[in-house]
């Protein structure tokens, strides 16, 4: 049996491998580097490479983001780290109107490789400024590359090619995730940004999912096989590059499409995901297009309320159930 | 922190005077770009440097060609003083071809990379980050490069500029904040919005920098503290604040006639014009006025053949819209 890891100690790892190979990869973010991170998502890179290369910076994610995009463009690659994505708000200056457009306005004269990180999502309890999810937040903005693994092996295959990028590329790790465990990417692992990954075959309806939504689409599926439903689950793993064929084609066998999303529906990923489909898939589908999102409201606090509002292995079984049968 | 009235400056004849015809140059760039809005060439907005130009001039003679600089939407002096042709500047603004950011920016983006100019930044105060991080850059690489950020009055009140003077002096980085202060944000005085009398430099200290307040209109004082500041990143010292006075000589942006600004505050300022304090120093240096005329009568030519040259050149192939975004050239965000 392989050797298992867990997404945490993956994100370290994928970091490491990176900055092994190239010396012009350097890390800076809030507690990234004695502490060696919040979520212990930069364990022994500080040890490993010293403060020359893991830079402890203040609360301030202008400063971040904006120090990462001026260094990016002069000969480093660097790893920005914003600690929770809701802080993505706090420099969205950057995320919006810099990062992303400094090639184009520029007619091409700068490159950008840039890698912001940050722990996305909840299911961890972290009450409404801490527990979203908002890969739409980019996902709306031209100009950035998303990356959202699933395993930990994805996370090591897409920091790679994350960090060997010459585009900005925006790297949610999801705190759910963090703590769950799989196989250990094999060495010099690279899983091109833009390929979607099938991770689970099946007949009778499409599930398209993203990070979290990945392991609970799982679960359903495994679920509904017992009522003979047989699902296809489609790991997008970015959202752009989107892998828009890899939907198309599995649609095309199954004929149903269920999207399953963390952030809101107002404005979710899934919505692009849907347009095209509908647009370019209209002929495939023998069912409408349906979307398990999040609810339109803030992330609340007590367990039982944030299962209202996340997608859930019920959810998905339901929304399942009544697509199959339409 | 006084305003430097230092009268025991010394300057080279030869150098004044190109510095007198860097400024020149972009006077009459200028000119002409407000008179290529006026008659519509122009589109969209510009933001002109008229006035500033000993800032951009005096900064730029003490960097060295590798050195990096970032300016704001008000820039076109800061790309020009660092090599951009006024020719490629205009046809930028009149959305041609063969405009500097091949007509994707603009005239508040303008941009020089290959000459260290690394763009014109239109949120204000963005850019202060932005250079500390190639500051960081140089630092990491162990190049001795500087950055310089150029900024107006009015991005000391935006939460960026204070979160990259902490930055810049928690991590000692070779960088210079030069504060280009016209006393208007816009169409409002400073000092009826900010909480101390000098935007920049009375900030400086609270995040234990080095500030000089200085005559931003007199081009040796600026090239003199600017090459101080420059010694002082390059030696490993950390950055120093720079808030250099100055005065726009047309308004915010577009056809603004700034009429918010009393008459009698903008004689005061025509007087200390610039050009006018290089000219006649230049005169008292034993510089004869033909050779002062010469140098304006070939500037008139340059300026005059741009403006030909932007206007003879072609409006951009429509496909270029859709390229530049992704380092392989393209635009392609799905399969």
């Amino acid at each position: 049996m392989a050797e298992l890891t867990t997404y945490r100690q993956a994100v370290s790892d994928g970091i490491a491998r990176e900055m092994r190979r190239d010396s012009s990869v350097v890390c800076l973010g809030e507690d990234i580097g004695a502490a060696e991170g919040v979520f212990k998502t930069t364990t022994g890179l500080f040890a490993e490479f010293g403060p020359e290369r893991v830079w402890d910076t203040p609360i301030s994610e202008q400063a971040i983001v904006g120090a990462a995009l001026g260094a990016a463009m002069t000969g480093i690659r660097p790893v920005a780290e914003i600690m929770f994505s809701d802080f993505f708000a706090c420099c969205y200056d950057y995320l919006a109107n810099e990062i992303p457009k400094m090639r184009y306005m520029t007619g091409g004269q700068v490159t950008v490789p840039l890698v912001i990180r940050t722990a996305n999502g909840g299911g961890l309890g972290f009450g409404a400024q801490h527990s979203q999810a908002v890969e739409n937040w980019v996902f709306t903005v031209p100009g950035l590359k998303i990356a959202a693994p699933s395993t930990p092996a994805d996370v090591v295959g897409l920091m790679a090619s994350a960090i060997r990028s010459d585009d900005p590329v925006i790297f949610f790790e999801h705190k759910g995730l963090l703590a769950s465990k799989g196989e250990l990417a094999p060495p010099d692992h690279v899983v091109p940004l833009g390929e979607a990954a099938v991770v689970r075959p099946g007949d009778d309806l499409t599930i398209v999912a993203l990070a979290s939504t990945v392991p609970t689409a799982l679960s359903a599926a495994e679920q509904l096989a017992g009522e003979d439903i047989s699902v296809e689950v489609v790991d997008l793993r970015c959202l752009v590059p989107l892998d828009a064929k890899a939907v198309l084609s599995s649609v095309a066998r199954t004929s149903r499409l269920l999207l399953v999303e963390e952030n809101p529906y107002q404005g979710g990923w899934g919505a692009t995901v849907a347009s095209i489909v509908a647009d370019e898939g209209f002929e495939l589908l023998d069912a409408p297009i349906r979307r398990v999102a999040a609810e339109c409201v803030p992330l609340p606090f007590a367990d039982a309320l944030e299962d209202v509002v996340i997608p859930t292995v019920d959810k998905v079984v339901d929304a399942v159930r009544r697509l199959a049968t339409f | 922190m006084t305003v430097s009235e230092d009268t025991s400056i010394r300057v080279d004849a030869g150098r004044l005077l190109e510095w007198y015809e860097e400024m020149a140059l972009i006077r009459r760039t200028e000119k002409a770009a407000y008179d290529l809005f006026m008659s519509g060439e122009v589109k969209g907005t510009t933001h002109l440097a008229a006035g500033h130009e000993a800032v951009a001039v005096g900064a730029s003679a003490a960097l060295r060609e590798d050195d990096y600089v970032f300016a704001t939407y008000r820039g076109h002096h800061h790309a020009i003083a660092r090599g951009a042709t006024p020719a490629e500047c205009l046809a930028e603004l009149m959305s041609k071809a063969t405009g500097l950011c091949k007509a994707k920016g603009g005239s508040m983006h303008l941009t020089k990379a290959d000459k260290g100019m690394l763009g014109s930044y239109a949120i204000v105060g963005s850019h202060l980050p932005i250079a500390a991080g190639a500051a960081w850059s140089a630092k990491l690489r162990g190049t001795d490069q500087v950055a310089v950020a150029f900024f107006g009055d009015g991005a000391t009140n935006i939460g960026a500029f204070h979160e990259a003077m902490n930055l810049a002096a928690v991590w000692k980085l070779p960088v210079l904040f030069v504060c280009e202060n016209n006393l208007y944000m816009e169409y409002t005085p400073i000092a009826s919005v900010t909480s101390v009398p000098n935007p920049a430099a009375d900030r400086a200290a609270a995040n234990g920098l080095p500030a000089e307040i200085i005559d931003g209109n007199d081009v040796v004082i600026v090239h003199d503290t600017v090459k101080v500041a420059v010694e002082r990143a390059r030696a490993g010292d950390g950055p120093t604040v720079i808030e250099a006075l100055t005065y726009r000589q047309y308004g915010h942006s577009r056809a603004d006639p700034a009429k918010y600004r009393p008459a009698d505050e903008v004689e005061r300022w025509m007087q200390r014009d610039p050009l006018r304090i290089a000219r006649d120093r230049l005169t008292s240096l034993g510089v004869g006025e033909a050779d002062i005329d010469a140098a304006d009568a070939r500037v008139a030519q340059v300026v005059d053949a741009a403006v030909q040259e932007a206007r003879d050149a072609p409006f951009p192939d429509p496909a270029q819209a859709l390229t530049d975004v992704w380092a392989d050239g393209g635009a392609v965000w799905r399969n």
